[in-house]
Formats: structure tokens, C-alpha cells, sequence
């Protein structure tokens, strides 16, 4: 072997422990997690569970089974989604693609554009949208966590360039045959964009099981909170204390296991359609950030 | 006929996203009148007496607010320099693996954080590094005492900047990732006959084709210098760390909407979108300028 081989060798080793611990840091703090879940609470408030249960039982889980209002608030995110993600792909879709044609072939294009490049750059802020949903009386109602952002503008403007790249030739074949704009969307447009369409849906999908804070501000009965506000403020006792003392204490008699448990079935259902997601959301970024 | 029938079609299909956005952005943007009122909810906008600039007269007065916008920029500004050079370090060392499998499989775990909420997140950052946590546990190995990352005004920051790093690199790094592969692979031939080594190759070839790629993700994060992250503090933070990371964001919630100050926390808000859209204005600009991106 030459000088060159064996630095080359060198290098690789090197390159592979430092990618392996980047991967570990992400991997080792979430199996942590699911291990905890699966201890006793006497081992993991004593904090010797790392990445494999220590004295194994599905007490948590069992637990968990019987609180109501985990369950609840589950219901309440999986509805949030369902109509979320119907009112927010109808928007987009029906936005975006008259804002995909050409001034020329939809009059009026231009002035539509610059309305909602206006609504996406300025916005009144927190407090103005807050004091509108109050006076529409969607306080405490699912609508509230839906319809502020019914038009997600940045998908919309996602979705708009996949329809500009469809070729017009498809277009023009279909007008022929006497096609309205309706069904060239349906038939033409739509399912060429398919591998977008997924993508934006994907991101409709875990925005919507993600978000705490909408229901933070717009929900006032915590029996009505979806599933991330539930979770989020589990630890909100631990936070407005200000005495380390007693933190630590708190932190101490905390059923630490129950809380893994539910942070681990809420992230379930997302950890079900990542394998799906990923082959879209990486072609998606790409798509919308590199133009060669 | 054809074509007024196809007018005709787009309107309508205009209708109802127009309808959610005037309702849901365009009114509220009058709702700033608010941060010229003395806003009492009580007698509404048009009850409300003017006080012109008072509100963002006492915003500079208060000595937090200085505090607040020195933290936005600060805490911001360390994401965006330390998260776009990890990201760019593990798509290079990640370009480096040549076993399919294991590169796939490591790609999947570094992308995954990105998409769990800090709801979640806050949870297991707060599990490794609380006071009797792995992390202290390790440091206790090499005779150091504990660390109360959480809740000390010198380490908070550090941690913010550290897992927000943490969660994104992956993510972020997918970007770079593709605009690698577009690389041409005469080159490195080339440069490998010349007798380049691999080192010699990053620096001359490698970094050369990733810089457009990476002048334009730089320009694009620039609006996000108001951006420190909401999410993110506010589910780590705690009374004792406001001094070090309470930003614009945290400040507007907690004063605006839970302390109900609604015409200071208006006012606040009102400042941070003003400043917010010079900057898209100008990030869209440069891109344009340097690499013929435009964001819109």
C-alpha cells in the first residue's frame, strides 16, 4: 500500500465515526426515551435507563390506556388533521392554479398575486388575529385551529410552480376537445403534479399534528386541547417554577415514565408516514430550492 | 366565449381562498391601529382613545426591550451560522460514505428530529440535560460538578443554539446532499490523475460547486434574523432564563396576549413584521442579484 492509500484509509475511518456520531446523537435521546417508557419509575427517576428499559413492564402503557383525557385530546388532533388537511389541499389547489397562469390567459392574474404576496410578507400579528377569531366566536371550536390558516401561501406558491412546469401542449390538446378549466385541472394538471401534491400534503399533515400553540391561544378549556398542547403542558408546572430546588424535586415525583409513554404513542402515528414522507419531502426541498 | 367562460372558472376558483385571506390577513392588518391606542378590549377599536406614539415610545423605555431585540438577533444569529456550517460538514462527511444501506439509513435518522414538534422535543432535551441527567452524569466522571443548563443565564443560550443545531442539521443538510450529486464526477477523475488528494479535491472541487448552493440557503435564511424560534424557547424556557432568552416573539405573547397589554404587545408585533419584510425584501433582491432565484 502506498503513503496515499493507507491516509486515505485513514480518512475514512475518521468520516465514519464522526457521520456514525451525528446519527447517534439524533437516534440515542429518542430510544432513550422509548426505553423509559418501558422501565419501572423507580429506575428511570433514578435515571438508569439509557437506551435499553430497565426492569421491563408495560405498566405506562397500561396507565395510559386508562387516561381519558390523553385519548381525548388524541381524537381531537386526528379530526384536527382530517379537516385540516381537507381544507387546507382544497385552498391551496384552487389558489394556486389560477395564480399559474399567465396574465394573458387569466386576466386579473396579477393583481391576485400581489394581494397574497402581500398577505404572506405582512401580516397584522398575534394579537390582531386573535382579536378577529374571537369576534367570528370560533374561540373554543376546532374551526379556530383550521380556518386562521386555511391558505398556507407558501405551499400555495410551492404548488403553483409544479403547475407551471406542466407542459402547455397537454393544455392545449384538452381545450381542443372542449375541456373546461375545471376538468383540465382535474384530469391534466393534478395528477402530473402528484409527487408536489404529496409533499405539501405530507407537511399539511404534520404541521397540523404538530402545532400546540393554536389551541395555546384559541382554546380556553384545557379538555379541549389536541394532543401537542395536552403534551406541551405537562411540563408547564415544571416551568413556572423558579426555585432549582424545587424543580428538581418536582422533576423527581414526576411519573417520568407515563410522560414518556405518551410522548412516545404521540409520536406514533407520525413515525408511520415518515418511511412514505421521506421519498417526497426530499425530492420537494430540491425541487423548490435548487433550479439548475 | 371560450375564453370568458375560462375567466369566469378562475374567479371563482380565486373565491374562496380570497375570501380566508381577507378575513384572516387583510383584517387583522387594520387591527394595528391597536399599537396607536390606548386599547381597552371593553370599548373596542373605535372606542379607544389615540395616543399616537406612546406605546412605542414606552417599548424603548423599558429597559427589557432592549434586552429582547439583543437576544432575537444574537440568539438568531448564532442558529443560522453554526446550523449552515454543520449542515454543510455532515453533507460533506455523509457524500464521503460509499455502503448505500448504511448511508440511507443514516440519512433517515438525521431527518427525522426536523419533524417532531418541540412540544415534543423539550421533553427529551430536558431529560438529558437536567441536573441529574446523562449528560451531568458524564461531566461527574471527569470531577465536574453538575450544570443547571435549563435555568443558568450563561449556558441557556449555548443549549438553544445547540439543540436547535441538533434538530435541523439533518434536515438541512438534504439541500446540499443534492446539489452534491450534480457535481460533475470527471472532475474529481481528473484531479485524482493530477495526483489530487482526497482533501486537496474538497477544497478544489467539492466547496467550489457547493458555494452557489450555499450563498443562496444563506440569503434565504437572512428574514430569519427576527427568527430566533419561537417554538423552541418558549417550550425550554423558564423565569430564570428570560434575561438571556426571552426575544421579540416570547415577549409579544406573554406581555400582548397572557398579561393582556394587547396595544404594547401590538405595537411590538407591529415593529418585528415592519423590520421582518425589509428583510425578505432585500434576501429576494440579493438572491436575484446573486444566483437568479427569486423567492416570489
Amino acid at each position: 500500500m502506498t503513503a496515499q492509500t493507507i491516509k486515505s484509509r485513514i480518512a475514512d475511518v475518521i468520516i465514519w465515526i464522526l457521520v456514525l456520531a451525528f446519527t447517534l446523537s439524533c437516534l440515542v435521546p429518542l430510544l432513550n426515551l422509548v426505553a423509559i417508557s418501558f422501565s419501572d419509575n423507580a429506575a428511570a427517576s433514578a435515571n438508569l435507563v439509557s437506551i435499553f428499559p430497565v426492569n421491563f413492564t408495560f405498566s405506562s402503557y397500561e396507565k395510559l390506556l386508562s387516561d381519558s383525557q390523553f385519548w381525548r385530546s388524541f381524537m381531537i388532533s386526528v379530526e384536527r388533521v382530517a379537516l385540516g388537511l381537507l381544507v387546507n389541499m382544497t385552498l391551496m389547489i384552487l389558489t394556486a392554479y389560477p395564480l399559474s397562469k399567465s396574465s394573458k390567459q387569466f386576466r386579473g392574474q396579477k393583481v391576485y398575486m400581489n394581494l397574497v404576496i402581500f398577505a404572506m410578507l405582512f401580516s397584522g400579528g398575534l394579537i390582531p388575529t386573535f382579536m378577529v377569531v374571537k369576534q367570528l366566536h370560533l374561540l373554543d371550536s376546532i374551526w379556530s385551529l383550521i380556518l386562521p390558516g386555511a391558505v398556507p401561501i407558501g405551499n400555495v406558491i410551492l404548488l403553483m410552480n409544479a403547475f407551471r412546469g406542466v407542459p402547455k401542449s397537454l393544455e392545449e390538446a384538452a381545450t381542443i376537445d372542449g375541456a373546461s378549466q375545471w376538468t383540465i385541472l382535474g384530469r391534466i394538471y393534478l395528477p402530473v403534479v402528484l409527487p408536489t401534491l404529496a409533499t405539501v400534503m405530507l407537511f399539511t399533515i404534520v404541521g397540523h399534528w404538530n402545532d400546540y400553540f393554536g389551541a395555546l391561544v384559541y382554546i380556553n378549556k384545557a379538555s379541549n386541547y389536541p394532543l401537542q398542547t395536552y403534551i406541551q403542558q405537562l411540563s408547564v408546572e415544571v416551568q413556572n417554577v423558579t426555585d432549582p430546588e424545587k424543580l428538581m424535586e418536582l422533576a423527581k415525583i414526576s411519573d417520568r415514565t407515563l410522560n414518556a409513554a405518551k410522548i412516545v404513542v404521540s409520536t406514533l402515528p407520525l413515525l408511520l408516514i415518515y418511511p412514505f414522507m421521506q421519498k417526497y419531502f426530499v425530492s420537494g426541498i430540491v425541487v423548490g430550492s435548487v433550479k439548475e | 366565449m371560450r375564453n370568458k367562460k375560462d375567466q369566469a372558472a378562475f374567479h371563482f376558483m380565486m373565491l374562496p381562498g380570497m375570501i380566508f385571506l381577507i378575513i384572516f390577513s387583510f383584517i387583522p392588518m387594520f387591527g394595528i391601529v391597536m399599537a396607536f391606542q390606548n386599547y381597552i378590549p371593553a370599548k373596542g377599536i373605535s372606542g379607544s382613545s389615540w395616543v399616537g406614539l406612546d406605546n412605542f415610545k414606552f417599548m424603548l423605555q423599558i429597559p427589557d426591550s432592549k434586552q429582547i431585540f439583543a437576544n432575537t438577533i444574537i440568539i438568531a444569529v448564532w442558529k443560522i451560522i453554526v446550523g449552515t456550517l454543520v449542515s454543510i460538514i455532515f453533507a460533506l462527511l455523509l457524500n464521503e460514505i460509499r455502503v448505500r444501506f448504511a448511508k440511507r439509513f443514516m440519512q433517515t435518522v438525521v431527518y427525522l428530529p426536523n419533524f417532531l414538534s418541540w412540544a415534543i422535543l423539550a421533553t427529551v432535551v430536558m431529560n438529558i440535560f437536567s441536573y441529574e441527567g446523562p449528560i451531568n452524569a458524564f461531566l461527574g466522571w471527569f470531577g465536574i460538578d453538575p450544570i443547571l443548563f435549563m435555568a443558568s443565564n450563561d449556558w441557556f443560550r449555548p443549549m438553544l443554539v445547540l439543540t436547535d443545531v441538533w434538530k435541523g442539521f439533518g434536515y438541512g443538510s438534504i439541500i446540499y446532499l443534492a446539489s452534491l450529486t450534480s457535481i460533475d464526477p470527471g472532475q474529481y477523475e481528473a484531479a485524482s490523475i493530477d495526483g489530487a488528494n482526497r482533501f486537496k479535491q474538497l477544497w478544489y472541487i467539492t466547496l467550489p460547486g457547493l458555494m452557489p448552493t450555499i450563498i443562496l440557503v444563506t440569503t434565504l435564511n437572512l428574514p430569519n434574523v427576527l427568527n430566533a424560534g419561537f417554538d423552541q424557547i418558549f417550550n425550554l424556557y423558564n423565569p430564570l432564563v428570560y434575561q438571556s432568552a426571552d426575544i421579540i416573539d416570547t415577549y409579544v405573547y406573554r406581555v400582548g396576549l397572557v398579561e393582556r397589554q394587547y396595544s404594547l404587545g401590538t405595537a411590538v408585533g407591529l415593529l418585528r413584521s415592519v423590520v421582518g419584510i425589509i428583510l425578505i425584501l432585500s434576501a429576494n433582491k440579493l438572491a436575484q442579484k446573486f444566483t437568479d432565484y427569486r423567492i416570489f
